[in-house]
């Protein structure tokens, strides 16, 4: 009950529980305008009671306690709008959420049903890949959710960036072994030119993989019928330019300018593929900024689209 | 034995609704875009279509909405089977055509089933 009564008190941290500085929170400005009221009206007081006999004074003290109380109420509806956007966020953020744990979340549902139906049988044959699909569609529903832990704490600043010295090109031919098979699969050859010198970055290797693993991924399911893929390394000044280029189905013009935001998925990718979070390439920007990098692409419809990050160099290997 | 198209890109789901309405007596095809349904829609003449929304190639609605302007498809009766539940998307579906809107998180199995012999007329 006291902790209760002595939270009310804390303004500060009702602050940053709502994510607002103090000249944005409405609590504090609600105390700096009481505060501001209860100063001016004894100030208008003893001025009324010293000056009565000019009242124009009293008349532009009032005038001006008035534009001042005007402004502080401006700030704080300004900040209540503020609390209004963020709550609307976040329930669109949650929606979208939902909808995306929906679809993996019935399949499991249905698959469930069928295997645990007396009226319904599952052919024998078929019971393994039952089994598979339902792994398959809790395996989508673990990314997301990963997806989505990584998403929060960076925002909220809780995720360091633990930075190690980090060798960028044995770490992205680990990246391509890896998704070789399915490259090859959708009959595309991942190319990489690790360039003249090999540097070393200063940066999170999990992080750093994560970067790479979403656009080598992109990258892949965005080029239909076969192609090819190349991926670039190359030291420039303090810098290390990572790109990746692909020849894909590109991102349209209109949308460009959206690509990195939360959630957003080009049109032309749903109609490729309806899956996919719509995070990847916000969390890519998330790491890169935080790992004191640029991120950034060009690219033509039909044509692919080429995405590069700088990170920081500590030195260079060179090649022998 | 009646035909009906099941027009949905996911597998899973494709795969164990297919088997039950193999058991449940009915011949199923499966389209798993918007593009391949439509087409199916046109040369296989089912009996009954049913339908997803968020599909590749073509949106449901677009799939929809083509079929009831072809005089060949026009009269094959549409179940939307979808995870979309806004109200928008309901009236939407409900007025270029569809008979039925099922939201396939709220209904199991065998609701559905039935819903099929309903909007199939056995």
């Amino acid at each position: 009950m006291i902790k209760k009564i002595i939270d009310q008190f804390n303004i500060p941290g009702q602050c940053r529980r709502y994510g607002l500085s103090l000249w944005q929170c409405p609590q504090f400005l609600f105390i700096i305008m009481g505060l501001i009221i209860i100063g001016t009206t004894v100030a208008s007081y003893l001025i009324g009671a010293h000056y009565i006999a000019s009242p124009e004074l009293v008349a532009l003290v009032v005038l001006i306690v008035t534009c001042f109380l005007f402004v502080i109420a401006f700030v704080i509806t300004r900040s209540f709008e503020k609390l209004a956007e963020a709550s609307k966020m976040k329930s669109e953020f949650i929606n979208i959420v939902s909808h995306q744990l929906r679809s993996p979340l019935t399949n499991i549902k249905w698959t469930f049903e069928v295997l645990a139906s007396k009226e319904f049988e599952v052919p024998r044959n078929k019971q393994e890949e039952y089994f598979v699909n339902v792994k398959e569609n809790i395996a989508r529903m673990v990314e997301l959710i990963d997806d989505l832990l990584i998403v929060s704490k960076l925002e909220e600043g809780i995720f360091t960036i633990a930075k190690q010295e980090v060798d960028a090109e044995e770490l992205i031919k680990e990246m391509i072994s890896r998704y070789e098979v399915f490259a090859h699969a959708s009959d595309i050859d991942i190319v990489f030119n690790p360039g003249e010198q090999a540097p070393v970055v200063l940066t999170d290797p999990s992080m750093l993989k994560l970067v790479i693993e979403n656009l080598i991924d992109n990258a892949i399911r965005y080029t239909r019928g076969g192609g090819k893929i190349e991926i670039k390394l190359r030291k420039q000044a303090k810098e290390m330019i990572f790109s990746v280029k692909d020849s894909g189905v590109g991102i349209p013009q209109k949308e460009q300018k959206y690509i990195f935001k939360k959630f957003f998925r080009a049109e032309n990718a749903l109609k490729q593929r309806t899956r996919g979070s719509g995070l990847g390439l916000y969390v890519c920007k998330l790491i890169i900024l935080k790992s004191g990098g640029k991120i950034w692409f060009e690219s033509k419809e039909n044509k692919g689209t080429t995405f590069y990050f700088t990170l920081p160099t500590l030195t260079s290997i060179g090649r022998k | 034995m009646k035909k009906i198209l099941f027009v949905e890109d996911e597998a899973a789901l494709q795969e164990a609704f297919g088997d039950v309405l193999k058991q449940a007596g009915y011949d199923v095809i499966n389209a798993l875009d918007g593009e391949i349904g439509l087409r199916l829609a046109k040369s296989e003449k089912p009996d009954l279509i049913m339908l997803d929304l968020m599909l590749p190639k073509l949106h449901g609605f677009e799939v929809l909405e083509k079929l009831k302007k072809d005089a060949e498809t026009k009269d094959i009766p549409v179940i939307v089977l979808t995870n979309l539940e806004k109200v928008e998307d309901i009236d939407k579906a409900i007025e270029l055509g569809a008979k039925t809107y099922l939201v396939k998180m709220q209904y199991n199995l065998e609701e559905v089933i039935d819903k099929v012999k309903k909007t199939i007329g056995e």
